[in-house]
């Protein structure tokens, strides 16, 4: 079996598992209890909130934990809304977001809020002169993914930053959730960004769980409220089994955070020089500096994405047809769509995406297997 | 950048004539005590600078750890290379590639106290400094006020490189100004109070009242993690843990309730000044500022000072909480501080203190207590601990949960 879907989800590791059991096990009292039980749960949480802002260069107050990528997305955008309405209301985002920034966005839309949609080249990247044009008086967000998740696109968030020194009191959030641990922490965690999203099932921890990075005295309002957990930002009884499976689960990401990106570089330059040289081939991710290591889309033309997904499955190869979140309702890949691709083509995209378990050979079974299917695909697809 | 040695320069201590010796003895000594961790460091204390020889340890760590030792104006950390010119240029490289950004400014500054070492000093400074311009597109030669300033010692056993002056904690080296009792409650005050007596070279130990079961056992964990926080200025503290339960209940049973306070902090007095005479302090210290609660006006500190004549010295009496704030978050005890845990002083405290009590009044309540006994069987009870520097009470677990992290 080769997986190739870690965009979508990623295995829970081992050693991340045998952490969540023994947490459930041995620590489970509530964080919030006043006896020796709940101090010990309390300090376990601490212990992996300070080892998550270690690794990431932040301050452990700096940390909120949340139930993943959408809540965190969710909870900078509508908080910012709410905390920051009566200075602005406008807010600029991008054009290929994740639906958990863009439908975000939508439902903020309609409760009279202005949204700018940055456009992107045909790379899938903002220019940073049409977010300079965008940003107004009322501005009070820019949310810009670090990575896209459907074509694997870098965006220039050190530029951003730059052209948002002169607007400190601009919110800037970054969705990190497709972008950590793929070697770009420098300009995820740069020194002008005030909030970024996590999402722990992308590392190998448990579903359910995620974090946000939040800078030193800048507020959102909660959108959980209640107990008053997490610094009364975020309440609900702290899931901490899983909190320390990510902790965990990210200091094995970032170990040797180095070498693993140069691997999933080398196996997605594999397949990517292989399968590019066929003449129905049309790459949409590009084995350069600015696409992350992990992520290659491309489609074949005159063969539905969905097509390939379940042929590669026949042969026990897990791939999608762009993200997970559109892939059963059938729609045109958005990040595709704003990139102007012709939904000929975008409905014909697949995607890749890889962690450092992938190997060299899985790439060569791969390709192997490509060559084969795209004959049999020309056989249906002799006309075109 | 791993540094080979690091030299220390003293601060005030080089104005204080005769005493000068001890002064510079007591400060070689607490540097060898903060940095006995580390084995294989040397530490040569001379009249006008000490000498910190690394032989392998992390530079990193110990200039951290010297951070914090109060009595250091300064030091520089500085590498050591062989006598030739290639071994001076790559030394060079290394200490400055993390320093000299494209733009700034340098000058090279040599000595040579071996006059016979065949390179002189104008030409060491004139081709090092063309070499450097050479290895660090942008750079600029500055001789006022340069960003950097490259310092090349030229001496018979190697040639010294050094590029940085780090700001020591400035004070005076602990100990040199006797022994003090500090009362540590765990508020964001009385750490302060004590880290600002420790650096005026005050050997302090600290004393903190518990009351099981009013106060918990968390509370107590909570001082000495506190304790903990302050010895990494002095290398380890005393922590004295004393018995209040019978005390405060028997106040609280005979006493009128606006005289409760007064008269607690009367008794927790009288126990320090007794531990001080026993263990050779010579003033009480506390976090008390003047107007912040009911106990910190002047009527009340002239009534619960009724019981001693030794000095009581209060470091943070004229600041106002914000500044008291800051400097605790300075020194890392503000996270702990906050965490809410009853201590003795509050779990008594009644409704309505008196904010003006009156020293003949507190005087007659006083005599419904039998104060002699009460001392004798809360002194008979204390215990004394040594906590090191950064020693942690409060997460018993640590070491567990960090295989399970």
């Amino acid at each position: 079996m080769i997986y190739f879907d870690n965009s979508a989800t990623t295995k829970v590791d081992p050693g991340v598992l045998d952490t969540y059991q023994k947490v459930s096990n041995s620590v489970w009292g509530n964080p919030s209890s006043l006896h020796a039980m709940g101090e010990q749960a309390f300090h376990l949480l601490e212990q992996s909130r300070k080892q998550i802002a270690d690794l990431l260069g932040a301050q452990p107050h700096e940390i909120f934990f949340t139930g993943g990528g959408t809540e965190g997305d969710n909870w900078v955008v509508k908080g910012t809304a709410i905390e920051k309405r009566q200075y602005g209301k406008h807010l600029i985002t991008t054009a290929v977001e994740h639906p958990a920034i863009k439908n975000s966005m939508e439902q903020l839309a309609q409760l009279g809020f202005d949204i700018t949609y940055l456009p992107v080249d045909d790379e899938g990247r903002i220019s940073i002169q049409d977010l300079k044009d965008a940003i107004r008086p009322d501005t009070i967000l820019v949310s810009v993914m670090a990575v896209n998740n459907e074509v694997g696109t870098i965006q220039p968030l050190l530029e951003v930053a730059n052209v948002l020194k002169d607007y400190p009191k601009i919110h800037f959030h970054i969705d990190a959730v497709q972008g950590i641990g793929k070697g770009i922490q420098p300009l995820i965690m740069n020194n002008r960004v005030d909030f970024v999203t996590f999402s722990g099932h992308k590392f190998h921890a448990p579903r359910g769980v995620g974090f946000i990075y939040a800078r030193t005295g800048r507020r959102i309002a909660p959108l959980l409220t209640g107990g008053g957990q997490e610094k009364n930002q975020r309440s609900s009884t702290e899931n901490l089994p899983a909190i320390t499976g990510m902790a965990k689960a990210l200091r094995i990401l970032l170990d040797d955070e180095e070498a693993k990106v140069q691997k999933q570089r080398q196996i997605k330059s594999m397949i990517y020089d292989h399968v590019q040289s066929f003449s129905k081939v049309v790459m949409f991710s590009k084995n350069q500096d600015n696409f992350a290591p992990h992520i290659l889309c491309f489609a074949i033309k005159g063969v539905r994405g969905e097509t390939i997904v379940h042929a590669f499955e026949q042969e026990d190869i897990f791939i999608s047809t762009t993200s997970a979140c559109s892939s059963k309702k059938q729609q045109a890949s958005s990040t595709l769509t704003a990139m102007k691709v012709d939904s000929d083509i975008s409905t014909s995209a697949i995607r890749i995406s890889l962690d450092s378990a992938n190997t060299m050979d899985e790439a060569r079974e791969f390709n192997q297997t490509f060559d084969r299917l795209y004959k049999e695909f020309s056989k249906i697809n002799g006309r075109s | 950048m791993e540094y080979t040695e690091i030299m220390v320069r003293y601060g005030e201590l080089s104005t204080k004539g005769k005493n000068r010796k001890d002064f510079i003895n007591r400060l070689g000594g607490n540097i060898r005590k903060t940095l006995k961790v580390f084995p294989e460091v040397e530490v040569h204390p001379n009249r006008d600078r000490t000498h910190v020889t690394l032989n392998g340890a992390n530079s990193a760590d110990v200039i951290g750890r010297l951070k914090k030792v109060f009595g250091i104006q300064n030091f520089s950390p500085s590498l050591k290379v062989e006598r030739t010119m290639e071994d001076v240029q790559r030394g060079t490289l290394e200490l400055l590639k993390d320093q000299l950004k494209a733009g700034m400014t340098f000058k090279v500054n040599t000595r040579r106290s071996d006059h016979d070492f065949e390179i002189t000093t104008d030409v060491m400074n004139r081709d090092l400094g063309g070499f450097i311009l050479d290895n660090f597109p942008g750079s600029i030669v500055q001789m006022k006020n340069p960003d950097i300033t490259l310092r090349v010692e030229i001496r018979s056993n190697g040639i010294f490189l050094t590029s940085e002056i780090i700001q020591g904690a400035g004070g005076l080296p602990v100990g040199t100004a006797g022994k003090g009792m500090m009362m540590l409650s765990g508020g964001i005050d009385s750490p302060v109070a004590g880290y600002l007596g420790m650096k005026r070279g005050v050997d302090m130990e600290m004393v903190h009242f518990f009351s099981p079961p009013y106060t918990s056992e968390q509370a107590l964990a909570k001082a000495k993690e506190l304790t903990g926080k302050l010895a990494a200025y002095a290398g380890n503290v005393q922590f004295i843990q004393v018995p209040f339960t019978e005390i405060q209940e028997t106040i609280k049973e005979k006493c009128p309730e606006g005289y409760l306070m007064t008269i607690q902090r009367r008794m927790m007095l009288r126990l320090v000044v007794a531990l001080a005479k026993q263990r050779g302090g010579m003033a009480v210290f506390n976090g008390e500022s003047l107007g912040q609660v009911a106990s910190q006006t002047m009527e009340s500190m002239a009534a619960i000072n009724d019981v001693t004549n030794m000095p009581i010295i209060r470091p943070v009496v004229s600041m106002d909480k914000n500044e008291i704030i800051e400097i605790a978050k300075e020194i890392d005890t503000y996270d702990l501080s906050i965490m809410p845990f009853e201590d003795c002083c509050t779990i008594f405290a009644p409704p309505a203190p008196k904010t003006r009590p009156d020293i003949e009044k507190t005087r007659y309540y006083e005599k419904r207590i039998d104060v002699e006994g009460l001392l004798e069987r809360s002194l008979a009870g204390v215990k004394i601990e040594n906590v090191h520097a950064e020693q942690k009470f409060m997460n018993q677990d640590e070491d567990v949960f960090t295989e399970l992290l």
